[in-house]
């Protein structure tokens, strides 16, 4: 791969030491079609509808090392029909995944915390399944000013 | 890693209430996307599955990838069974960490 090595140094001389992004060189859309591929592979093929779901996230990020992410499902936790999981990606990173949290009846409500890393601005995207087969989908864009995905 | 885990919970609940439960794990979260200062990548090594029980029923748990930040927070909820108190909550939380090859 010496294309891509060149590419590295050449941001690395850019960028100037630690700031830039010298990451896997990959285009931002390959990463948004694997995001598509992990949704598609997560629902078995079927449409999330859009809502319910909601995310919090600070709306620029001065440092993509650590951004604090809140999800939230509005939906009931009753033991017949409850938020089994949540699928939540970045489809701007080297690798869309960021975390998948799995809920029981028992968890009361359907909301995780936790803190991401966030190479650029990008979507963040949150799929919920419910306990009968129902999706719900949301997503909001988060502005980053440095990459943590190292350099 | 000598900094012990925290896990933080209310001191008491009542029966009915949903509480929250906040850890914090002390853990590099090598993402396997940086390289060290001659080119080399450095390794992937990550936290990649964590468990919060309660008396062995399973409450909430997550699988992590390397996009979660160094030193991982989570904060869940659990809607308590039983009047409880801190020192008697019953709550289990494990975490795994497996060192994966890249891909």
């Amino acid at each position: 791969m010496r294309q891509l090595s060149r590419r590295a140094a050449l941001a690395l001389g850019a960028a100037g030491a630690a700031l830039g992004f010298v990451g896997s060189g990959r285009p931002a859309s390959a990463a948004a079609k694997e995001a598509a591929d992990q949704i598609a592979q997560f629902t078995g093929g079927k449409a999330a509808e859009k809502g319910k779901v909601s995310i919090e996230l600070p709306e620029i990020a001065e440092n993509g090392n650590t951004v604090p992410l809140s999800v939230t499902v509005d939906a009931p936790m009753d033991n017949d029909n409850y938020v089994s999981d949540i699928l939540v990606l970045a489809d701007g990173n080297p690798n869309p995944g960021v975390a998948t949290f799995h809920f029981s009846p028992i968890s009361g409500k359907a909301a995780a915390s936790t803190r991401i890393r966030l190479a650029a601005t990008q979507n963040i995207i949150a799929v919920a399944k419910t306990s009968k087969g129902e999706f719900f989908t949301n997503q909001k864009l988060v502005k980053v000013t440095i990459g943590g995905c190292g350099g | 890693m000598a900094e012990k885990p925290r896990l933080k919970l209310p001191a008491e609940a009542k029966k009915g209430d949903v509480i929250e439960i906040k850890t914090l794990l002390p853990h590099v979260m090598e993402s396997g996307q940086r390289k060290d200062k001659d080119g080399n990548a450095i390794p992937r090594k990550i936290i990649n599955k964590f468990a919060c029980e309660f008396n062995g029923k399973p409450v909430f748990s997550v699988n992590l990838d390397p996009a979660i930040a160094a030193n991982p927070y989570m904060q869940s909820t659990q809607r308590s069974t039983r009047a409880a108190h801190s020192n008697s909550h019953g709550l289990t939380t494990t975490a795994q960490s497996r060192r994966l090859k890249k891909k």
